[in-house]
């Protein structure tokens, strides 16, 4: 680490803080003040204790009498000094909480707006759990120097007050307090220096610790089944015992300088009394003044350190501070036009050269084109990975094509005002998500409180989803809370949750991306039927490999690769695409072959 | 789905309880026991520590010893002073070296048995039922060898350590206080005597404080997962306001929260500040009284006014102290938890190791129940003979899942036994059974790494070409020739990356390379499309090696495919025998197939 890079850390980290000042200026100049208090109420205490040993304590030993009025005096201003200085302190910490704790809770608040508002395309490329510490710990970690920046403050004040009061007392004595003090506070920011790095590497470690333990506790069926606890635990034990060697590393550090630290002042004391004996019996100071000076070093030994504090948390708020910017300054937000989508009954759909990637080398989607006409269901096949989910999320405007369009009536769905797509579009995804809230929330989700879609309403959606039944009998009806990602509840039951949270809309355009995987087939055909009867209103896309679903479907769009393979009724693509007739019919050829098999046995039998 | 509750309920009542109930003393016995390295020349440590805490009352000493003997007569006694100044700085840096060797051991020691303990904690989360590990929220379980860990090491290495230097600060400037002059000792302990009792108080307040503020950033976290793994559904829905308000309303809690606990903590802090002015001044007073009587000298007078500070940090750092003591503590109860819970379903000493080759499996009498639950399996028996295809059918919550987990040995049977080759299932070694029968769940869980890594988790000794050959074998060169990098492409965390079909087809190609002899798969194939489901279906029965397959399905292609169905009811068995004809007779099994075939016929 060069000294130039962390010149570069010091000057960032700086202009962070200023950031926070300006920000909360008034928060801050209070703090400050506070602490100011603080600091020269310190030094005023060494000062009161002089004084009574000075006036009050040596003239009575020397003299073998005192008057009440000087130990009273003595006496109050000792108390007085400590009360102004502990409303310093008050103030200091509460304050600088306060201070810290606003900045952190805007950075969280802007980093969540941020996420909300970015495209899926940006969270396809960022991992859930870089997103999750950038609002937590990041944010947590970018002002972290504004807890000990206001004691940072008073003990620049403090030690201001104590040179000139170590000054006017005995210029000799202070030539030691100015030795000594930029000794503690360039030691400290060397101890500093060499601990930061190693503390960011430990707390690296202790966040890989971290992740080993979530993934291999998520996959714990999967380590079980297939008896791999073993390397489980010697993959984990290989981090534990790197985080150990980290720790220990740090300890040894702060074994050396925490002592060295101590021992500082300590040294400074003794040399304030060698040199102080020597200025008495020159006769340049009195006894009480060598106490003060004595007692004032003691006070000063521990707070200097609080410099060394908030350099310490700089490196680490840089690096919290510009992952929080990077997504603040996250581009590539979803770009919305104007045009409203609110035409009536069933929308038209149309893809025309739609081509998709999550990495623009390898497209998902390649060249895609069909249209659908108002009212139509149509179903989505194709092999396994051949694309299709990428569809309905395209179609939904989860994500924007690389190229070609997708038109809802006639309008591009990138010209469509913010919120205009999802008041037409429903999409059920084939991975269920349910809030942590009540079945109603989940199903109205806002609308609650502008559409007034009322209970009959969610009631009526959970019937046509066949949920009316288990709904009814949850402990509280509409409004058991389904828990986090809906975790009371079985995946059928969650699908048909989802089901209704779409139906409630009733959606111009309603795309299912095979919703219901989880569902027994028997409820899955009531749904299907239902479906059929109440989606008059609709155009349906329907993502199935099931016989049924696909039988609902007035017409199939069927890919491959990618690529619109063929586009027709049912019995047109079984009459003419051979992948299509392969796909629908496995189970029957199978049978098929089977029974030849079974007969062949017999004839040779 | 009944099941599932009772399964949450039932079990968490039962690991957490045991451990809260433990007192602070046995916790720390038990966890010293654990981790012996935390003992390992724990008395040097303490020696040095008290060294190192001497520190402290050389400047008093000093002080007193300055004014008392180099001040006495009327010029100062310069060569006194500097003798004594000398032997106070090498007391002091002796002192240091004391400190340093201290630290550097404790480090060591605590930190060995804090990896110890890590490692037993994690072994033993892998080791625990699949009951245990449900239901304990997973997330809970990582902070057992994370967080929990975390606590104890700051309290081993910064609060226990002060709790010892502070405690000794104490007994020390009392007994040097004491030898100056007991009357003044006694007034500054009945001044700090007091704090004593009140700091408790605070520290209880501060705790609760804390309590809250961990309790709104668990809000704020999950508020914020939601609206990160909720992305496509908020946007799909247009519900990025609700989202928004419900994160604002979760970080102005946790706000507030951290704004009240700063609060308890700034207007106690400096109390202590307060109760030392007040030691001060009256000392002085007394001390100036007791000195015009003769009973004390300046000198000592003095060096209790530096003695008095010795008695503000301790205090001052006490509650804070305090709720690190309490903080690790209830971690280590936690862990101890964890590891106290008995791995219900546990490796058997001496278990029997059986030769590899054609399985026969029979389930005797079995009935199983999740605690304090009623009973999901009645009395099953079953032969599974060897070279078999089983097709295990029945509507949701009928015990096929339940039948399963028995049959893999994730449960152990309530009643009856399951053999396999005649053997009780509980007396076979885990890496027998687990390298004999192996099960793919639905959701086969994938790890951030490449798919052939994934593969590879099957059998780690398997080369490239293997990996490639067994794809080969499932007939999916098609798919991955499809795939950007091939093998070499990341599936992403939990293998986001992939479609929920591909990720079945990943963790099939996982459990192909393991090559059991019993492959189990539950809803395994659920998402995937028909074509690629039969051509799997076909590579993993693998009758001709010898393999038994028992497949839970809903799609009941693979019952008309295996050589016996067995139909499950409300935890038994109805019916079973061949397809042909089952589908005969009238009875469940008739009743799922005709709903099965209008859905699937066109």
């Amino acid at each position: 680490m060069s000294s130039k890079v962390s010149t570069a850390v010091m000057r960032q980290g700086l202009k962070v803080i200023g950031v926070a000042i300006r920000t909360e200026p008034r928060v801050f100049t209070a703090a400050v003040l506070s602490s100011g208090l603080y600091g020269v109420m310190t030094v005023a205490s060494s000062w009161a204790l002089g004084r009574a040993t000075e006036h009050v304590v040596l003239p009575a030993f020397r003299e073998g009498r005192t008057s009440a009025g000087a130990l009273t005096t003595a006496a109050l201003l000792i108390i007085g000094v400590a009360v102004l200085k502990a409303l310093g302190i008050m103030g200091r910490r509460i304050l600088a909480g306060i201070m810290q704790y606003r900045m952190q809770a805007a950075s969280r608040r802007a980093v969540t707006r941020q996420y909300l508002r970015l495209p899926l395309a940006w969270h396809h490329r960022h991992p859930t759990g870089q997103l999750l510490s950038n609002a937590s710990s990041d944010a947590e970690a970018a002002w972290g120097p504004l807890a000990p920046l206001p004691m940072a403050v008073g003990v620049i004040v403090m030690l201001v007050t104590a040179a000139v009061a170590i000054l006017v007392t005995d210029p000799v004595l202070a030539i030691v307090g100015f030795l000594i003090f930029p000794a503690i506070a360039v030691l400290n920011l060397i101890y500093q220096r060499k601990l930061s790095p190693l503390a960011t590497r430990a707390q690296q470690l202790r966040a890989e610790v971290s992740e080993i333990a979530h993934e291999s506790f998520d996959g714990a069926l999967v380590v079980k089944t297939l008896g791999r606890e073993d390397a489980e635990t010697a993959r984990f034990q290989a981090k534990a015992d790197e985080l150990r060697d980290a720790n220990i590393a740090v300890g040894r550090v702060r074994g050396l300088f925490d002592p060295m630290l101590e021992a500082l002042p300590t040294l400074g004391v003794l040399a304030v009394l060698l040199v102080g004996a020597l200025r008495l019996q020159s006769g340049g100071m009195v006894a009480g003044e060598l106490i003060e000076i004595a007692y004032l070093f003691t006070l000063l030994a521990f707070p200097i350190r609080a410099l060394g504090w908030v350099l310490a948390e700089l490196p680490r708020s840089v690096v919290g501070w510009n992952r929080v910017q990077d997504v603040l300054d996250a581009s590539g937000s979803m770009e919305y036009g104007t045009a409203r989508l609110d035409g009536h009954g069933p929308a038209e759909i149309e893809m025309s050269g739609v081509t998709y990637g999550y990495d623009p080398e390898a497209p998902v989607l390649r060249d895609v084109g069909f249209g659908v006409t108002p009212g139509r269901t149509v179903a989505v096949v194709g092999p396994t990975g051949s694309g299709k989910s990428t569809l309905t999320q395209l179609l939904a405007r989860l994500i924007d094509p690389d190229r070609g369009a997708v038109r809802v009536d006639g309008t591009d769905l990138r010209e469509a005002a913010r919120g205009a797509v999802s008041e037409v579009v429903a999409l059920v995804p084939q991975q269920t998500f349910l809030f942590d809230d009540s079945v109603r929330g989940n199903i109205a989700l806002d609308r609650d409180t502008h559409d007034r879609s009322t209970d009959e309403q969610v009631w009526a959606a959970l019937r046509l989803a066949q949920a009316d039944g288990f709904v009814a009998a949850l402990p509280e009806g509409l409004d058991t809370r389904v828990g986090e990602r809906g975790a009371t509840l079985s995946g059928g039951q969650r699908q048909r949750i989802a089901l209704a949270r779409a139906l409630v809309r009733e959606p111009r355009l309603l795309i299912l991306d095979d919703a219901t995987s989880s569902v027994d087939p028997q409820v899955e055909k009531r749904i299907l039927y239902g479906l059929r009867e109440g989606s008059a209103r609709s155009t349906v896309i329907v993502v199935a490999y099931r016989m049924a679903t696909i039988a609902l479907a007035d017409e199939v769009v069927y890919l491959e690769h990618g690529a619109v393979a063929d586009h027709g009724t049912h019995e047109e693509l079984l009459a003419r695409c051979e992948g299509y007739r392969n796909l629908v019919t496995a189970y029957e050829r199978e049978e098929a072959e089977r029974a030849a098999i079974e007969s062949d046995e017999e004839v040779v039998a | 789905m009944t099941a599932v509750t009772q399964e949450r309920e039932a079990v968490a009542a039962g690991g957490a309880m045991r451990a809260a109930e433990r007192s602070a003393l046995e916790t720390l016995r038990h966890g010293l026991r654990l981790s012996p390295e935390f003992r390992r020349g724990l008395g040097g440590t303490a020696v040095l520590a008290v060294l190192a805490t001497l520190g402290k009352v050389i400047i008093p000493f000093a002080v007193q010893q300055v004014i008392d003997h180099g001040l006495r007569g009327a010029a100062p006694d310069v060569p006194f002073i500097r003798n004594m100044v000398l032997l106070c700085g090498l007391a002091v840096l002796l002192t240091a070296l004391a400190g340093y060797l201290m630290n550097v051991r404790l480090y060591r020691a605590t930190e060995s048995g804090l990896a110890t303990l890590r490692g037993k904690g994690f072994r033993h989360v892998h080791d625990l039922s699949v009951l245990t590990q449900n239901s304990e929220r997973r997330g809970s379980l990582v902070s057992r060898v994370t967080g929990d860990v975390d606590q104890i090491s700051n309290f081993m290495q910064w609060g226990g350590l002060m709790v010892i230097v502070a405690a000794g600060q104490l007994l020390i400037a009392t007994i040097v206080m004491a030898v100056f002059s007991w009357q003044l000792t006694l007034l500054v302990w009945a001044c700090f005597l007091p704090l004593i009792f009140v700091l408790p108080r605070f520290q209880r307040l501060v705790a609760a404080g804390y309590t809250a503020v961990r309790e709104r950033t668990g809000d704020v976290l999950a508020a914020v997962s939601e609206s990160v793994v909720g992305s496509a559904v908020i946007r799909a829905y247009g519900s990025e306001d609700r989202t928004a308000r419900r994160v604002d309303a979760a970080v102005d809690g946790q706000r507030a929260a951290q704004t009240r606990a700063q609060k308890i903590v700034g207007l106690t802090f400096p109390v202590t500040e307060l109760v030392a002015s007040v030691a001060l001044a009256g000392v002085v007073l007394l001390g100036v009284e007791l000195g015009l009587h003769g009973s004390i000298t300046e000198g000592r007078l003095v060096a209790f006014l530096f003695l008095i500070t010795l008695f503000i940090s301790p205090l001052q750092t006490a509650t804070e102290v305090l709720n690190e003591a309490q903080n690790a503590i209830a971690g280590w109860r936690r862990i101890l938890g964890v590891l106290d819970s008995p791995a219900d379903v546990a490796d058997p000493e001496n278990g029997v190791t059986l030769p590899r080759g054609p399985i026969s499996v029979s389930f005797e009498g079995v009935g199983f129940s999740y605690p304090g639950g009623v009973p999901v399996l009645h009395d099953v028996s079953v032969d599974i003979p060897p070279r078999t295809r089983v097709a295990v059918v029945g509507e949701t919550g009928s015990g096929k899942t339940t039948f399963a987990k028995l049959l893999t040995r994730l449960m152990d049977p309530v009643s009856g036994q399951v053999l396999v080759d005649g053997i009780d299932l509980r007396d076979v070694k885990f890496s027998s059974l687990r390298e004999r029968i192996v099960m793919v769940p639905q959701d086969g869980f994938l790890f951030d790494a490449t798919l052939e890594d994934n593969i590879r988790f099957g059998r780690p000794s398997a080369t490239t070409e293997e990996i490639r050959l067994a794809l080969t074998e499932l007939g999916l060169t098609d798919w991955l020739d499809g795939l950007p990098a091939g093998l070499d492409t990341p599936v992403g965390q939990r293998g986001e990356s992939l479609s929920a079909g591909e990720r079945q087809l990943l963790a099939l190609a996982r459990a192909y390379l393991a090559d059991p002899d019993l492959l189990l798969l539950d809803e395994a194939t659920s998402a995937v499309d028909p074509a690629t489901e039969v051509r799997i279906a076909r590579a993993l029965d693998g009758v001709t090696r010898g393999r038994t397959a028992v497949s839970i399905a809903h799609r009941l292609s693979t019952a008309e495919a295996a050589d016996e169905v067995l139909v499950f009811q409300h935890g038994r068995i109805v019916q079973r025998g061949p397809h042909a004809e089952l589908v005969e007779e009238p009875g469940v099994y008739a009743d799922l197939y005709a709903s099965w075939t209008s859905a699937t016929r066109s």
